[in-house]
């Protein structure tokens, strides 16, 4: 009725091929877009943006990242929070070497620090796949982790092993450090989210996304049909680090502003596995709907107490959490295994018959 | 020069030196190996029955040994403890063949494997709830284990076994063939095995899937809370447990997934290897490389040998 094609004629091949052929998808996105750049750094305050919508957009890029392997290439992996880490550590070192170069393209540059160790590590996954490829992403991790405390001059020889943002502008505003104001911040990162969306789109949509997925369907079938195993694999899990690795340096330039091995442990790449599973296998939207999910709910269940009034303690609030969030990723799980984007795309099918049942 | 002296000389000096601290070494080795063989085993005997990698096998040691502990400080004696955290494990199973599995049937193994990270986080989140976050010290005496050690005279030195490594070696013998007893003689282990095998054609004999599935959930409590225990007595039940779990699968890659013997020698080549490395060569590093070096262990292998020791070979050319 309200959601529908009727109407639309398609003239052109381009605006066939488009990646939003409905005109309301369009208006839609426009609006999102609208409302994220415009309307959030005015209404939002310092709190929304900095805990709840700086940190979603970091996860959601890492869920991107982490989609790219395991939802269009079909390679599991646990090592995420050490490619962000990778990211986040080459990001301080070039800022502390370079300190005249704009710190946006540094955080780019240490995305490629980020993809060279990930296609060391994604290496043994041309001999093995599965559960198998699991261990080995899990020794980057580690492996990672131990870099992280052990080489001191991945933090500048300082004492407190942490790593610490340094205050820098661009043209003229402050956008590190302790001093940027959160809504600066949170442009940038938006920015930056948004354009790296976009590339991966027009990546997983053109002819390396399509061999990704070749490979994930059946790698045999993909390498007969002329797919090279070698650079598809190795590819994904580039471009999969490089997506990780700007997350990373995000995490800890635009929104946590020091960072320590905790950050990037393997916990996080659980949370983000989590949000990659719960937002869709395979989508770039269930991505961002996965980071919401599995961040913000968090957020909301801890205001629920002190909303409704009940006097419990943090402790109590944070087991219950952990308990909720793993009750509903089970929940998910038995529900509807393709995760919330296919929620939305059946919601969106519903909407285009309405009032009609099919 | 001195470089490669570090690496490749003189650690075996120092070994051929000192063959105490060697033998010290070894037998550390040999203990932390039997633990990984434990946690390594509870993974392999769901594998082995349903597919499924369960993750949540590690919380499951910290749960059980909770639930143990919990028991006994609320008043209750010690056998009688164990015997709740049993039946707690026996509901555990249950639950989780009822509510997770049951409707998962027939998913891919990554929505399974996620699902049991699911339930390791309702684990983490439930333990803590009831039983707080703080470390505990197990009840190793009250439950009749030895607490001390004894010294040996050897080479001009001395060697210190700890009377409780000991029991956890044997307690894990016995608890690895009262398994394989099980899984060759009784009628249930037959019924386990042929649904490891094919789950259709064991449905079609007459072989209810859930009954064993629960079965299995419960025998890979048995050797959890066995697990707990053991690991509890030598440093305390605390949830940091959970990440030393994770090396369980580094022995499952040597052992091959679906091998009950397999699950054993691969955790003790893990055990030796870590210990040896951390000891000899982990100053050259900076030390603290047990972390990763049990993995880096499995990758190398897997480029040789990727379906482990015992495991099912098969054959897939890409």
């Amino acid at each position: 009725m309200f959601y529908r094609e009727a109407g639309q004629f398609k003239s052109t091949y381009k605006a066939d091929q488009a990646i939003f052929p409905i005109l309301q998808d369009r208006m839609a996105i426009a609006f999102y877009l609208a409302v994220a750049f415009i309307a959030v750094p005015i209404f939002g305050s310092d709190f929304f943006i900095t805990s709840i919508m700086i940190p979603f957009l970091v996860f959601s890029l890492a869920a991107i990242g982490l989609n790219i392997l395991v939802g269009y290439t079909g390679q599991i992996s646990l090592g995420t929070g050490a490619f962000m880490g990778v990211g986040a550590y080459s990001c301080y070192k070039l800022a502390t070497i370079f300190p005249d170069i704009n710190i946006i393209i540094l955080i780019i540059a240490s995305g490629f620090f980020a993809a060279a160790v990930g296609v060391l590590f994604g290496l043994p996954s041309l001999r093995i796949k599965g559960f198998y490829l699991v261990v080995t992403t899990l020794a980057a991790q580690f492996f990672l982790e131990w870099a992280f405390i052990r080489i001191p001059w991945l933090y500048n020889y300082n004492d407190s092993g942490a790593i610490e943002v340094p205050q820098r502008e661009t043209f003229g505003i402050i956008v590190t450090g302790a001093s940027a104001t959160p809504s600066v911040r949170y442009l940038i990162v938006l920015a930056i989210v948004v354009a790296m969306t976009w590339v991966a789109s027009n990546i997983i949509h053109g002819r390396i996304g399509r061999a990704w997925m070749m490979i994930r369907d059946m790698d045999i079938a993909a390498e007969l049909m002329g797919v090279r195993p070698l650079y598809a694999k190795l590819s994904a899990f580039a471009v999969s680090s490089f997506y990780c690795g700007v997350a990373g340096a995000m995490m800890v330039f635009f929104w946590l502003g020091a960072a320590e091995v905790e950050s990037f442990d393997v916990n996080h790449s659980f949370l983000i596995l989590f949000m990659v599973v719960i937002g869709g296998l395979g989508s770039l939207i269930g991505s961002f709907m996965g980071a919401a999910f599995i961040w913000v709910l968090p957020v909301i269940l801890r205001a629920v107490p002190n909303f409704i009034g009940i006097d419990v303690n943090a402790a109590t609030v944070e087991h219950l959490n952990f308990m909720i969030i793993g009750a509903l990723i089970i929940f998910f799980l038995i529900v509807e295994p393709h995760g919330l984007a296919r929620l939305w795309a059946l919601a969106k099918q519903k909407l285009r018959v309405w009032p009609f049942p099919y | 020069m001195e470089l490669l002296y570090n690496i490749f000389i003189a650690p075996f000096v120092e070994m051929g030196a000192t063959p105490d601290f060697l033998l010290q070494v070894l037998w550390e080795g040999f203990v932390a190996g039997t633990l990984y063989a434990l946690i390594a085993l509870g993974f392999v005997l769901i594998f082995k029955a349903s597919g499924v990698f369960n993750f949540a096998q590690g919380i499951m040691v910290v749960f059980s040994a909770l639930t143990l502990v919990g028991f006994y400080a609320a008043g209750l004696p010690a056998y009688v403890s164990l015997f709740l955290a049993l039946v707690v494990m026996a509901v555990l199973a249950w639950s989780v063949e009822r509510f997770v599995m049951r409707p998962l049937v027939n998913q891919p193994e990554l929505i399974l494997f996620m699902a049991t990270i699911g339930l390791s986080y309702f684990l983490i989140g439930l333990g803590e709830f009831i039983f707080g976050g703080e470390p505990k010290s197990m009840i190793t005496e009250e439950l009749g284990l030895p607490t001390g050690s004894t010294t040996i005279d050897i080479f001009g030195g001395f060697v210190i076994l700890q009377h409780l490594d000991i029991a956890a070696a044997i307690i894990a013998a016995i608890l690895v063939i009262c398994l394989a007893l099980f899984f060759s003689k009784t009628r249930i282990g037959r019924a386990l095995r042929a649904v490891a095998d094919d789950h259709q054609a064991a449905l079609s004999v007459g072989i209810s899937l859930n009954q064993i599935w629960a079965i299995v959930w419960f025998a890979a409590g048995i050797v959890a809370l066995a697990t707990g225990i053991m690991w509890g007595a030598r440093s305390d039940v605390s949830f940091a447990l959970q990440i030393v779990a994770l090396k369980a699968l580094p022995v499952l890659i040597l052992g091959g997934f679906t091998s009950v013997p397999g699950a054993i020698i691969g955790g003790l080549i893990i055990g030796f290897g870590e210990k040896l490395f951390e000891v000899y060569w982990g100053g050259l590093l900076g030390g603290g490389v047990e972390a990763w070096f049990a993995y880096v262990i499995a990758l190398i292998f897997l480029m040789f040998r990727p379906q482990g020791l015992f495991g099912e070979k098969i054959i897939e050319r890409v």
